[in-house]
């Protein structure tokens, strides 16, 4: 009975439905004490002085500290800037020496009983600062005479990355029989987990040994930051443990000021060193995403065929770089301008900027929601400047279903290709979902009512299991990007998997598991996944991207491979047979056993008590010089990426009266290649789609011109709500990838992928007699409502 | 200041100081860390628990007024082992991923089937304003409730 495949209920969700998961904030250790920072509230100020008298007087304070105490810490790292190009790169402190350029950048601590004390005493901290004029933009930072935040940094510029094909595209764009240009932004959002960020940290002095209990989607990437950049010490003075974690996005895949803090802060006050940011804070100090401002040309012939694509694209990199700024606007952003079309020439030039705003890195797509922003924008704007049905459009510039692999024009891809896909098989899926041809008749008969009805597709590709080290190295990424995985089966023939991937809300313990058993035909009950805690796994990168199955599974397998191979030496040895002659299969009751072929008499359970399992870890007669024990590491790194695909289609009503825009339907098809527990796919669609959706209506970072960040709590940052999104379609095709054994794909981020274009589509399209061709996100009801009026008083947009 | 308070059955005898939030009661004295926190701007709803029986954000309320209340948390939603039927049917649905914001959410809405055994999906929805969740777009969390609705279960 093969459980892959099924909606198998998580193993993981017992202790989370009882309210037993230990998460950061429930850890406490004996002596642990409390820090609060002090956070600047200028975007871009000199430090005067700091005078930190009347906090440490306060009692119950341990001690209070600046930068200045930690000199011998060095600069958090950052270890991807863009490939290929030079980069200014300035990145945090754990805390600010000489001066600020955000607000919410930490410049004092305090350390003290507990946290009430601590969050009083930091009041108590008298600084004086010289404050600089600010500035928010990406593109007027790099205007003559804007504000200067960094001595390195000329015109505020961090660098200046491009891919593509520059003069072949112009060539084409200057034959081409129309050229649509638009300017494009694509808002800053804030990741917003339900659990904020914290850190806490223990040094014994005896040994020097760290252990850092932290929220972190990647605890070996973590230690590896710890070790090897900030603290110079080896791996083993280090140990990181993630503990049951409230949602990423990937704000916690990165290295932040605080977590070096409160490190270094457990070594000075010799005790334990506990930190949890406030969700005020969360708003000001975690990472954003996003913030693009995009010109962007397209050009097309009469019959719809594109000629080619021009980006220009400004991206707000925040007052400092966090861990891998510079990769997401360049590699994960331009290198997918290609969509699901094959077009014959592109040309992205980004220009990566400081401004004095929060810290911009990956949030959930990372780079690949903005450059799907972009291409499904674009296809659409052609479609309205020829007249043509967005659907024929799309149909007319997709990459064959026979031309796989497929290398996009212009060496965009730096060498790598798109695996597999039948883009137009979900295409049609989506569209006879959705009845398509019968809502263009509604659509009509609305309009004549004075109703708006709309409707937007967005036909995605994606880049997941990312990726090949080698290329990775290419560009710019200073680490590598295998998984590993070790596998043992004990003694009782209950197996655990240890693996370097995180799970904080994607159900590894299950999808894991589920490959386990039916692979070496165990139960479910008998398989155990083990993750998150430097001490007792393999190495990992962790988990973003859409990986840990494309990549982290396969390691798992491989290690999968070599148990059953050594189970049938074993076997081979106990039946006195040739190993030849024996197999490894899984019975019709899902049992694994290793038979002599042909002979099924001669034959013995795998995963039991007293079975291959207790032969292996008894070690009583093995043969040869086989050393005892079930028990395998693999490491896997990825040949190409995996790229998934589909179709989202959004059916929106545009209030006319209010500009409000309700979602009527939504459906979605998604290709995620071979699916291993389809309740989790649709579970990680669900949750995409929801916040696609929400860039496109409702969520966006508002800085005032002084850098304060306007929408800095729960009240100001419109998450979405239960009562503002529809039940969702969800539909799919199944085209494997080539590129590994498992043919899975990755399915983390195509709802928010798919999503965001997919609305702004429909209320594009819902207003079009209008003859409104753009609107920027998020389509509040303000904007949509001024975009009607202006058009009805005979404007453009 | 001394209170007593009835938390999942079992009597409890404390002395508070006066600022003491419920939800910092619960987790920080009696260790019931189920409850959540996710928010300070009483927004997200992952501190919900039942006082009297109604769902109440516990980050809206001091200790002190807990005072001669029954309070249920999370962790006092099984009975003798046995999952409440909504704990059952977040798990049977896939209505959680993270887990974050699931106390908040299983106690907000055992609270609403029983004001409304049998809501619509609309109410449903409504019914859930006050409850943040980032990672499931709500869709099995809709799905989660309906069911136990239409089990007829609370
Ligand atoms: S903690 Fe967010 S509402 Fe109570
Ligand atoms: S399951 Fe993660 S916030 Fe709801």
């Amino acid at each position: 009975m093969a459980v892959v495949g099924k909606a198998v209920k998580r193993k993981e969700d017992p202790r989370l439905i009882t309210g037993e998961a230990r998460y950061l904030e429930d850890i406490k250790l004996p002596g642990m004490t409390h820090i609060a920072i002090l956070r600047s509230p200028h975007a871009h100020a000199n430090i005067v002085s700091i005078n930190s008298e009347r906090a440490a007087a306060v009692p119950g304070v341990i001690g209070v500290f600046t930068g200045q105490d930690f000199m011998d810490v060095n600069p958090l790292p950052c270890p991807w800037p863009a490939g290929g190009v030079d980069n200014n790169l300035n990145t945090p402190r754990a805390l600010e020496v000489e001066k600020v350029t955000h607000v919410g950048a930490g410049v004092a601590v305090v350390v003290a009983e507990d946290r009430a004390t601590a969050q009083d005493a930091v009041e108590l901290v008298d600084v004086e600062w010289e404050v600089l004029p600010a500035v928010t933009d990406a593109e007027e930072a790099t205007f003559d005479g804007a504000p200067q935040l960094h001595e390195n940094a000329p015109n505020n510029v961090c660098m200046e990355w491009d891919c593509g094909d520059q003069s072949g595209t112009d060539a084409a764009l200057g034959s081409s029989d129309v050229v649509v240009k638009q300017r494009l932004r694509n808002q800053r959002l804030i990741p917003t987990p339900m659990e904020t960020r914290g850190c806490i940290a223990q040094h014994e002095a005896v040994n020097g040994e760290y252990t850092i209990w932290m929220t972190s989607q990647a605890p070996h990437v973590h230690r590896l930051l710890f070790t090897a950049f900030i603290f110079g010490v080896p791996e083993n003075k280090v140990r990181v443990i993630s503990p049951q974690i409230g949602g990423g996005f990937g704000a916690k895949i990165f290295m932040y000021p605080e977590y070096v803090l409160t490190t270094a802060l457990s070594k000075k006050v010799g005790r334990p060193v506990k930190w949890v940011e406030t969700r005020s804070e969360n708003y000001i100090a975690t990472t954003h995403g996003r913030d693009h401002v995009t010109d962007v040309e397209v050009g097309a012939n009469r019959d719809g065929t594109i000629t080619g694509l021009k980006v220009r694209t400004y991206a707000n990199l925040g007052g400092t770089l966090s861990t891998v700024a510079p990769g997401i606007p360049t590699t994960l952003y331009g290198r997918m301008l290609s969509g699901a079309y094959k077009l014959p020439n592109i040309y992205c030039h980004v220009t990566g900027v400081y401004t004095n705003t929060g810290m911009v890195d990956a949030y959930r797509g990372a780079g690949r929601p903005e450059a799907t922003y972009v291409v499904e924008r674009a296809v659409d704007l052609v479609a309205s400047e020829l007249g043509m049905d967005p659907v024929e459009v799309r149909r007319k510039n997709f990459v064959p279903a026979d031309s796989f692999p497929y290398e996009p024009s212009g060496n965009l891809l730096n060498g790598l290709s798109y695996d597999s896909g039948n883009y137009d098989k979900a295409l049609d899926m989506a569209l006879e979902m959705t009845g398509y041809e019968d809502f263009r008749a509604e659509q009509a008969a609305a309009r004549a009512e004075g109703r708006y009805l709309g409707i937007g597709l967005s036909t995605y590709i994606e880049i997941c299991g990312i990726a090949p080290s080698a290329w990775m190295f290419g560009e710019g990424w200073g680490a590598a990007l295998w998984e590993s995985a070790n596998v043992r089966m004990h003694i009782t023939g209950d197996v655990v998997v240890t693996s370097g991937s995180q799970s904080h809300g994607q159900g590894h313990e299950t999808s894991i598991a589920q490959l386990v058993a039916d692979e070496l035909g165990v139960s479910m009950d008998q398989v155990h996944v083990q993750h998150s805690d430097t001490l007792g796994t393999p190495f990992g990168y962790g988990t973003y991207g859409s990986r840990s199955t494309a990549v982290g599974g396969v390691a798992v397998w491989r290690s999968l491979q070599r148990i059953k191979e050594k189970a049938r030496a074993i076997a081979a040895h106990e039946f006195e047979a040739n190993v030849d002659d024996v197999e490894y299969v899984v019975n019709d009751e899902g049992v694994g056993v290793v038979q002599v072929k042909g002979s099924p008499d001669q034959s013995k359970v795998v995963g039991e008590f007293m079975g291959i399992a207790t032969s292996a870890a008894g070690g009583w007669d093995l043969p040869g010089d086989m050393e005892p024990f079930l028990d395998e590491t693999a490491y896997y790194d990825p040949p190409d990426c995996t790229y998934p695909f589909g179709t989202h289609i959004c059916i929106v009503e545009v209030d006319a009266e209010t500009g409000n825009v309700g979602i009527k339907r939504y459906i979605a098809v998604d290709d995620v290649g071979k699916v291993i527990n389809p309740m989790i796919v649709d579970g990680q669609v669900h949750g995409g789609i929801a916040q696609g959706v929400a860039q496109a209506l409702w969520e966006g970072a508002q800085y005032d011109e002084n850098g304060q960040l306007v929408s800095g709590s729960m009240m100001d940052y419109a998450i979405p709500r239960a009562d503002l999104l529809p039940s969702f379609e969800l539909g799919r095709t199944e085209t494997p990838s080539p590129n590994n054994p498992l043919g899975v794909k990755g399915a983390g981020e195509t709802g928010t992928i798919a999503a965001t274009p997919a609305v702004v589509n429909a209320v594009v399209d819902a207003l079009s007699h209008l003859n409104v061709r753009h609107i920027d996100m998020p389509l509040t009801p303000s904007r949509v409502w001024e975009t009607i009026q202006s058009r009805s008083n005979g404007g453009n947009s | 200041m001394k209170i007593s308070v009835n938390v999942n059955g079992s009597a409890q005898e404390n002395d508070v100081e006066a600022r003491t939030l419920l939800v910092n009661y619960l987790r920080d004295e009696l260790g019931l860390t189920g409850t959540k926190i996710g928010c300070d701007t009483s927004q997200c709803g992952a501190c919900t628990v039942h006082m009297d029986g109604k769902a109440l954000k516990s980050c809206t309320c001091l200790a002190v007024q807990a005072d001669g209340c029954d309070i249920t948390t999370i962790e006092g939603l099984a009975q003798n082992g046995d999952l409440h039927p909504m704990q059952q049917s977040f798990w049977d649905n896939h209505g959680l991923q993270c887990g974050f914001c699931t106390p908040g959410m299983i106690m907000t809405t055992t609270a609403l089937l029983a004001d409304n055994p049998n809501p619509d999906e609309d109410e449903i929805r409504h019914g859930l304003e006050g409850n943040l969740c980032r990672c499931t777009g709500y869709h099995n969390i809709v799905k989660a409730v309906a069911a136990v609705a239409q089990a007829g279960g609370d």
